[in-house]
C-alpha cells in the first residue's frame, strides 16, 4: 500500500526540495485527485440518477394507473378512458424462468468447474476453460436466435414426453398439444445455457484457489477424490459459488432479447409451464416499447424500476456474501 | 493394482488379511463402460424408435452413470463407488454442457457462412425488399463501430480514473461506497440503462434518437467492467515501484501517470477490450435509443442508426421469412466473429504484457 504518502489531498509531498516544484506538484496532485475522485463520485451520481429518474417517471405512471399495479394482469397504459397495467404476470414469469435457469445451471456449472479444476486432464482443461470464457462473450441476441430457430423445434419432443409422463404434476401439463415450445420452460433452459459460462468461470476461479495443503491433507488421510472435494474444496468455495450463482441469477433476470425472441408473450398467468405465454419484465419493455405512447413509456419505466430494484437486491446480496473475498467477484469475467 | 492380490496370495499367513489393498477395477474400466453405455443407448434408442439423437445420448449417459456405479460398488466397495459416481456425473455434466454450447457455435457458423460475402458486408438494406434476397449489413456494422467507439471514449477514461482513485487514493467511506456501487452497477440490466437514458436524454432533455444516445447507455454498462478489471491490474503493480518513485521526489500524480499506469497498461487494455466485446452485443438499450434505419447513416449524433444486434432482431422479426433468417444468421456470424476476435486479442495482450506478479 502507498502508506508513505498522505492520501487526502496528496499535496504535502514533503520530499520535494524546492518551493516552486512543490507548488507545481501540489497543483498537479490536487488536479489528479479531483479528477479521479470526481470519476468515482460521477459513478455514484449515475446510480442515483438511474434510481431517481425511474422513480420520478414511475410516480407519474402510477398516479394514472386505475388498477392495482402489483396484482393486475393486463398491460394497457395507453388506454385513455381507463389506463390499467400491472406487473403480476411479469413478476411471475421473471421469477419462474429465473428459478428454472438456476435449478438447471448451478449444479451443471459446479460440475463443469470441478471438471476443469480437478477432474480433467490438463491438456483438455486449459482449452476448455478458454472455450467457456469465449462463450460467456457470445451476445444474447445470438443465443436468442439460436434458441428460437434451433432449440424450440428440438424441444418439441421433450415437451410432449414431459406432458405424457410428468403431466400429473400439473405444472408440466400442456393444454395446447403440438404448439411450438415458446414457453417459460424453454425460456428457463435457454437462460440456463446463457448463464452457465459466467457461473462456471467464477466458480472455477474459486476452486482453483483452494489451498493445495487442504487437498493434500484430505488425500493423505485416505479420502477418495470425491471425499477430498466434499471436505476440502466445496466448503472453501461455497461463498464464491453462491455469489457466482447470484451473479448469474442477476443476468438471467435482466436478460432481454433472448427472452423476447423465444417466449411468446401474453398477459396470462399460468402454472402450466409448458404452455406458451407469460412474460418477463425486460421482455415486456422491449416488446411494448415501440408502440408505447407517453403514458405507456412511463408505465414501462415503472416496471423497469421494479426490475432494477430486484437485480439490485440480488447483486447487492451476492456482493455482501463475498465481501471478504473480493477477488472472486467476477465483475471482470 | 490387480497384481497386488496375486502377490499377497503367496504369503503363507492365512490368519491375517490376505490382501493389502481392496480390489480395484482395471484402468480401462471407465472407457469400457462408456463404450458399453453408448452401444446400449443406441440399441435402446433405435429399438424404441426414438426420433431425437439427443434422447439416445441421454439414455447412454444415464446408463454410463448407473453401470459405473454398479460395477464399482460390486468390486470396490461403497466409498469407491461414490467416488466413481461423482466422477462419472462430472464427466456427464461436462459433455451435457458442451453439446448446446458447441451446437450454438457450429449452427451459427453453418448458417452464417452461406450468407456472408463481400456484397453482404458492403451493402445496406436501403431499397431492398425485406422479404426478398440481397441486402447487407454495412449500415449496421458502421453503426456498431461508431456507437461502441463513442461509448468506449466515454467509459474508458471515467473507468480508468475511478480505478486509480480506488487503488491509489481510496481509503475511508467514499472508497467503500464507490467499490460497492461499482459491483452493483455491474448487474444493472441493459434495458434499465436504456430506460434511464431514454428518460434523461430524450424525454427530459429533449434530444432526438441517435447513435450517441445509444452509446451513452452502452457507456453506463461499460464503466463498471472497466473499473473492476483496471482495479485488479493496478493492484498487481508492485509497491516497490511506487516507493522508489516517491523516494526520488516524484509527485504522486506523476508516479501514477508515468510508473503505475504504464506498468499495468497491458492488463488495462485487456480489460477495456473485454468490456468492448461485452457491450458490442447489447441490443436492448440500443433498440430503444438508436431506432432503426435501413440506410447508411454515418453521423452518430443525428438521426436513427442501425447496429448489428438490432439488425439481427429486425431480420428475425419478419416471421417465417427465410431470406430474413439468412441475413440474421449472417449478421450473427459477423457479430460473434467480431466479439471473439476482440476476446482473443485481449487475451493475447494479457499474456504478452501482464505485470510480473500476474498470471
Amino acid at each position: 500500500m502507498t502508506s508513505s504518502t498522505p492520501d487526502s489531498s496528496g499535496g504535502r509531498t514533503t520530499t520535494t526540495p524546492t518551493g516552486s516544484l512543490q507548488g507545481n506538484s501540489r497543483r498537479g496532485d490536487r488536479l489528479f485527485f479531483v479528477a479521479s475522485a470526481g470519476s468515482g463520485i460521477l459513478l455514484l451520481v449515475i446510480m442515483a440518477a438511474i434510481a431517481g429518474f425511474l422513480l420520478y417517471r414511475s410516480g407519474i405512471a402510477l398516479s394514472k394507473d386505475q388498477t392495482n399495479f402489483f396484482t393486475t394482469f393486463e398491460w394497457d397504459p395507453d388506454n385513455i378512458l381507463k389506463p390499467s397495467f400491472g406487473i403480476a404476470v411479469l413478476t411471475f414469469g421473471t421469477i419462474v424462468s429465473g428459478c428454472i435457469a438456476m435449478v438447471l445451471a448451478v449444479p451443471l456449472a459446479i460440475a463443469i468447474a470441478l471438471f476443469i479444476s480437478h477432474y480433467a486432464p490438463r491438456k483438455i482443461a486449459q482449452p476448455f476453460a478458454y472455450l467457456v470464457d469465449l462463450l460467456a462473450a457470445v451476445p444474447s441476441i445470438v443465443y436468442g436466435l439460436w434458441g428460437a430457430l434451433f432449440l424450440v423445434p428440438h424441444l418439441a419432443g421433450l415437451t410432449s414426453w414431459m406432458n405424457t409422463y410428468l403431466g400429473w404434476t400439473y405444472i408440466f401439463r400442456t393444454t395446447h398439444q403440438g404448439a411450438p415450445a415458446r414457453n417459460l420452460f424453454t425460456t428457463g433452459i435457454l437462460l440456463a445455457i446463457m448463464i452457465l459460462p459466467i457461473i462456471t468461470a467464477v466458480s472455477r476461479e474459486v476452486f482453483r484457489q483452494v489451498p493445495r495443503s487442504h487437498e493434500e491433507a484430505a488425500l493423505a488421510l485416505g479420502a477418495t477424490r470425491w471425499e477430498m472435494i466434499r471436505t476440502a474444496v466445496l466448503p472453501f468455495g461455497r461463498p464464491g459459488v453462491i455469489s457466482a450463482s447470484m451473479l448469474g441469477l442477476g443476468r438471467a433476470l435482466g436478460e432481454t432479447m433472448a427472452v423476447a425472441i423465444v417466449l411468446s408473450s401474453s398477459n396470462v398467468l399460468s402454472l402450466h409451464l409448458l404452455d406458451a405465454g407469460g412474460g418477463t419484465f425486460a421482455q415486456n419493455i422491449a416488446l411494448k416499447y415501440s408502440e408505447a405512447g407517453p403514458a405507456g413509456k412511463d408505465a414501462l419505466m415503472a416496471s423497469g424500476l421494479v426490475l432494477f430494484v430486484i437485480t439490485l437486491l440480488v447483486n447487492g446480496g451476492a456482493r455482501l456474501i463475498i465481501a471478504r473475498r473480493k477477488e472472486y467477484s467476477g465483475a471482470n469475467a | 493394482m490387480t497384481t497386488a492380490t496375486s502377490v499377497t496370495d503367496h504369503v503363507p499367513l492365512p490368519q491375517l488379511h490376505r490382501r493389502l489393498t481392496t480390489a480395484r477395477l482395471p484402468r480401462w474400466a471407465p472407457a469400457a463402460t462408456a463404450v458399453l453405455a453408448i452401444a446400449l443407448g443406441c440399441a435402446i434408442g433405435a429399438g424404441a424408435g426414438l426420433q431425437s439423437h439427443l434422447q439416445w445420448g441421454l439414455i447412454a449417459a444415464l446408463l454410463f452413470v448407473v453401470i459405473s456405479y454398479g460395477s464399482s460398488a460390486k468390486v470396490e466397495g461403497r466409498r469407491q463407488a461414490r467416488d466413481q459416481l461423482a466422477t462419472s456425473l462430472v464427466w456427464v455434466a461436462f459433455i451435457l454442457a458442451v453439446v448446446p454450447l458447441v451446437s450454438l457455435i457450429f449452427y451459427t457458423i453453418q448458417q452464417g457462412a452461406a450468407v456472408v460475402n463481400g456484397d453482404f458486408l458492403s451493402h445496406s438494406m436501403r431499397g431492398v425488399y425485406s422479404s426478398g434476397p440481397g441486402g447487407g449489413i454495412y449500415h449496421a456494422l458502421l453503426g456498431t463501430i461508431q456507437q461502441v467507439g463513442l461509448a468506449t471514449l466515454m467509459a474508458a477514461p471515467i473507468g480508468l480514473l475511478t480505478a486509480v482513485y480506488l487503488v491509489e487514493y481510496g481509503r475511508g467511506r467514499l472508497a467503500k461506497v464507490v467499490t460497492f456501487f461499482v459491483d452493483v452497477m455491474t448487474g444493472v440490466p441493459s434495458i434499465v440503462a436504456g430506460l434511464f437514458i431514454l428518460s434523461l436524454w430524450i424525454l427530459a432533455l429533449g434530444f432526438q434518437y441517435s447513435g450517441f444516445a445509444g452509446s451513452l447507455a452502452l457507456a453506463i454498462l461499460m464503466i463498471p467492467v472497466v473499473v473492476r478489471s483496471t482495479e485488479e491490474m493496478l493492484k498487481l503493480v508492485p509497491n516497490e515501484l511506487r516507493e522508489a518513485s516517491y523516494a526520488l521526489g516524484v509527485p504522486k500524480w506523476k508516479t501514477i501517470l508515468r510508473i503505475v499506469i504504464p506498468t499495468a497498461i497491458g492488463g488495462i487494455a485487456t480489460g477495456v477490450m473485454l468490456a468492448v466485446a461485452r457491450i458490442t452485443g447489447e441490443t436492448a438499450p440500443v433498440l430503444m435509443l438508436v431506432f432503426v434505419s435501413d440506410s447508411i447513416n454515418s453521423n452518430p449524433f443525428q438521426g436513427p442508426q442501425m447496429d448489428l444486434p438490432i439488425y439481427i432482431w429486425q431480420q428475425y422479426a419478419q416471421v417465417n421469412n427465410s431470406f430474413g433468417y439468412a441475413r440474421a444468421w449472417g449478421a450473427a456470424l459477423v457479430l460473434i466473429a467480431f466479439v471473439m476476435g476482440l476476446n482473443l486479442i485481449a487475451r493475447g495482450i494479457a499474456r504478452w504484457r501482464s505485470p510480473k506478479s500476474g498470471h
